[in-house]
């Protein structure tokens, strides 16, 4: 049995590599996607133009207006002179955040009301929109309290200490990056081995595949060990771009990240070939592995947390190895997350891919067609 | 008259090819599956699974020595309706919780607390947050600071200092009032599902055709470079169509999102729009010959900027010059501006008629560019 394994493990890395445009699609995607995250994903918001509506002209709101001019968020203050032209500037894009001071703002200041301050934002970008919203709720608030601390400064008896654990300035692509361990070699395991066994059959070569010695299982086998590993070569180029090129140390255990990221693969590799033993064209099988990855990336908390979901959405996110894997890949890089809470995580990505490689190999004995 | 006979026979010769397409898409369903059913799964994820409104948020109090003075934080938190609170007296008991990621917070009231407060020295209340998740984290913060800052004030308001009204902000979400992501959202996700129905299908076709050796079949028929591309544009630009229609319907019916502006300019603007898609998918096909990597690229250069660039979810004025530029030739993003526009504000002109032309300009590029890439010859 060993020997024919052998060979058609061989095989398949011959197959993987011979074609220049094959090796390119393995080494060029992965790197272009790593950069364009680094950089492109961002849930910040600078440099876009805020617009000033101001109907008072009393000293408080000069004062205020001036707070939003020394904000760095800001690219630019748009001054409006109605509400009219907000709407227009709005409408057409211009602006995305419009600051409006009321007429009766500091009448109602002096005579120690609370003055309201409306903030019309445009919620087409919704994302943008409450970013802003609490950008401008910052300023208030701080020239409030510089306000009341100026009028009637008392002590204070108590304080707020805020301390923020694992990513400390709480930057967006310290999470962002390591997550793409998993969704680019999860691309490429998926792909690669759903592909592999597509192609084969729409060239025929897979029905003398089926005919030769090899066993079912060995074909299974022999189709999943050179994705995987060819995942977890890329990968491993991943995790090395990351911590020196984008500085991003790992603060856990090496070995456990690649144990999790091996059982990960495993079961992507189960995936892939469940959906190739369905699929008899690669148009199918490239459509396939579309319609598992987009669900899996999205249903994964890589772009929003889990545990925002519904609550009947989320039991079918923990059916999903890439969610397990994220946990993992998050937590050994930014966490230093201890053994017992890695192999938690483990444990459900090893069953999937037991239950999809048994399924493939099943599919492949009794689909012959 | 030999001019009319030889437009008649393209015409015919056009007919021909598309009839050849429509029948290879009936017989594999494949194709329509992506057309129709993936269209309604994304727009089911992009509904439920893409929210960045935190429900409840999970905290883990610790009071390390329970007062009077504790108390009242204490219920304040307990009652609030946006956490869900664990209490201990040890900050140890959370912190495997913390790592594991199953609460998002933790909240220490030290043991001091009271003894500091009667003393009048500063009594510090400590917010633990998981900066591996910084947009929860904030919202942590931002909750305890709240309910401290109402805690504060009805301190002040028993000792009877007198305090400066303050200045409230008033947010008015125009085009969404409640803020919905979905409603926001799905719009955007329209583009991405035609990006994926016009270029990744189309990019398949043409290496197909390679692939299979039936390029040869079609080089021996007298079909020209034009109608070639046309018999491969139209029955993709059907699919797209459909597909569009499909998700309108479900995004405005299923998924409540409102619907403002006219059918004409979105017809209008998705024709545009397809045609880029369309036009993209052919020009990988074209030079990337088999089906494999005629994928890959595709994903590459069509899928993966129009979820990046399209502004729908990262801001573009945030990211680097670089990547600024990149943005500003993306026509996903103008797509899913105008999309945003139709769906939520109306036919407002300056928006649509833009992202027209820019579109328009993109769309005859990339044509005239596959033009003349596709060779009509086996070498």
């Amino acid at each position: 049995m060993a020997p024919r394994l052998v060979a058609l493990i061989v095989k398949e890395f011959l197959a993987a590599f011979r074609d220049r445009r094959g090796r390119f699609t393995l080494i060029v995607p992965p790197i272009m996607q790593l950069l364009l995250y680094a950089y492109a994903a961002t849930l910040e918001v600078k440099n876009v133009p805020i617009g000033i509506l101001n109907e008072d002209w009393g000293m408080i709101s000069e004062q205020l207006v001036s707070r939003f001019e020394r904000a760095s968020a800001f690219s630019e203050i748009i001054y409006f002179h109605s509400l009219d032209e907000v709407a227009a500037a709005i409408d057409a894009q211009q602006v995305t955040a419009v600051v409006h001071i009321g007429q009766e703002f500091s009448r109602r200041l002096a005579a120690n009301e609370p003055a309201p301050v409306q903030i019309i934002l445009d919620a087409r970008k919704s994302n943008t929109a409450q970013i802003l919203n609490s950008y401008i709720g910052a300023i208030v608030s701080q020239f409030n309290e510089d306000r009341m601390s100026l009028q009637a400064p008392i002590d204070q008896p108590s304080i707020v200490v805020d301390r923020t654990w694992y990513n400390p300035n709480r930057e967006y692509r310290n999470v962002m990056i390591p997550s793409l361990v998993g969704t680019l070699s999860m691309t490429t395991v998926l792909v690669v081995v759903a592909m592999s066994v597509a192609r084969e059959r729409e060239l025929g070569t897979f029905e003398q595949l089926l005919v030769s010695p090899l066993q079912p299982l060995e074909i299974v086998i022999g189709k999943a060990v050179p994705g995987v590993a060819i995942g977890m070569i890329q990968a491993a180029g991943i995790v090395a771009l990351i911590t020196t090129l984008f500085g991003i140390p790992v603060t856990g255990s090496i070995p456990l990240l690649f144990l999790g990221l091996f059982v990960f693969l495993l079961s992507i590799a189960g995936v892939g070939l469940f959906v190739s033993s369905l699929a008899s064209t690669q148009q199918q099988a490239m459509l396939g592995s579309m319609l598992f990855m987009a669900p899996a990336i999205m249903l994964s908390g890589f772009t929003a947390p889990v545990q925002n979901m519904p609550d009947w959405l989320q039991p079918l996110a923990h059916l999903n190895p890439l969610t397990h894997f994220l946990v993992i890949v998050r937590g050994v890089f930014l966490r230093d997350m201890p053994a017992h809470l890695v192999l938690d995580r483990i444990w459900p990505m090893g069953g999937i891919a037991i239950v999809t490689l048994l399924a493939a190999t099943w599919l492949f004995r009794h689909r012959v067609s | 008259m030999n001019q009319g006979r030889s437009r008649g026979g393209r015409w015919r010769r056009i007919r021909g090819l598309v009839r050849k397409e429509i029948i290879q898409i009936w017989r594999d369903p494949s194709s329509l599956l992506v057309a129709f059913a993936h269209p309604l799964l994304l727009l089911f994820l992009f509904g439920f699974g893409l929210s960045f409104d935190a429900n409840v948020i999970r905290i883990g109090l610790v009071v390390e020595q329970p007062s009077p003075d504790t108390a009242w934080f204490e219920t304040a938190l307990t009652n609030s309706p946006y956490f869900d609170v664990k209490t201990a007296h040890d900050r140890r008991d959370f912190i495997d919780a913390l790592t594991a990621g199953w609460i998002d917070g933790i909240v220490v009231i030290p043991g001091d607390f009271a003894a500091r407060g009667a003393r009048g020295d500063m009594a510090p209340v400590q917010v633990i947050t998981d900066g591996s998740d910084p947009n929860t984290a904030s919202f942590v913060t931002g909750y305890v600071q709240g309910a401290w800052q109402i805690w504060q004030a009805q301190l002040r308001a028993r000792a009877g200092v007198e305090t400066a009204a303050p200045v409230v902000t008033v947010p008015r979400f125009w085009f969404n009032p409640e803020l919905k992501s979905r409603r926001a959202l799905l719009p955007g996700s329209i583009a991405q599902i035609l990006m994926m129905v016009g270029s990744l299908l189309t990019a398949l076709i043409v290496a197909r055709e390679w692939e299979r050796g039936t390029m040869e079949a079609l080089l021996a028929t007298p079909i020209g470079r034009l109608e070639f591309i046309a018999g491969k544009l139209i029955p993709n630009f059907m699919l797209g169509m459909g597909a569009m229609a499909v998700s309108v319907v479900a995004a405005v019916w299923v998924f409540d999102v409102p619907f403002r502006g006219s059918i004409l300019s979105l017809v209008g603007i998705t024709t545009v729009f397809l045609l880029v898609a369309l036009g993209l998918g052919l020009l990988v096909s074209t030079a990337a010959r088999t089906q494999f990597a005629a994928s890959q690229i595709a994903t590459l250069v069509s899928f993966l900027p129009s979820l990046f660039f399209s502004g729908a979810i990262f801001e573009i004025a945030a990211m680097p010059a670089i990547l600024r530029g990149l943005a500003a030739i993306v026509p996903a993003r103008y797509y899913v501006d105008s999309l945003e526009t139709i769906f939520l504000v109306g036919d407002v002109g300056p928006v649509l008629l833009r992202s027209g032309a820019i579109l328009t300009v993109i769309a005859i590029a990339i044509i005239a560019f596959t033009v003349r890439k596709t060779k009509m010859r086996l070498d």
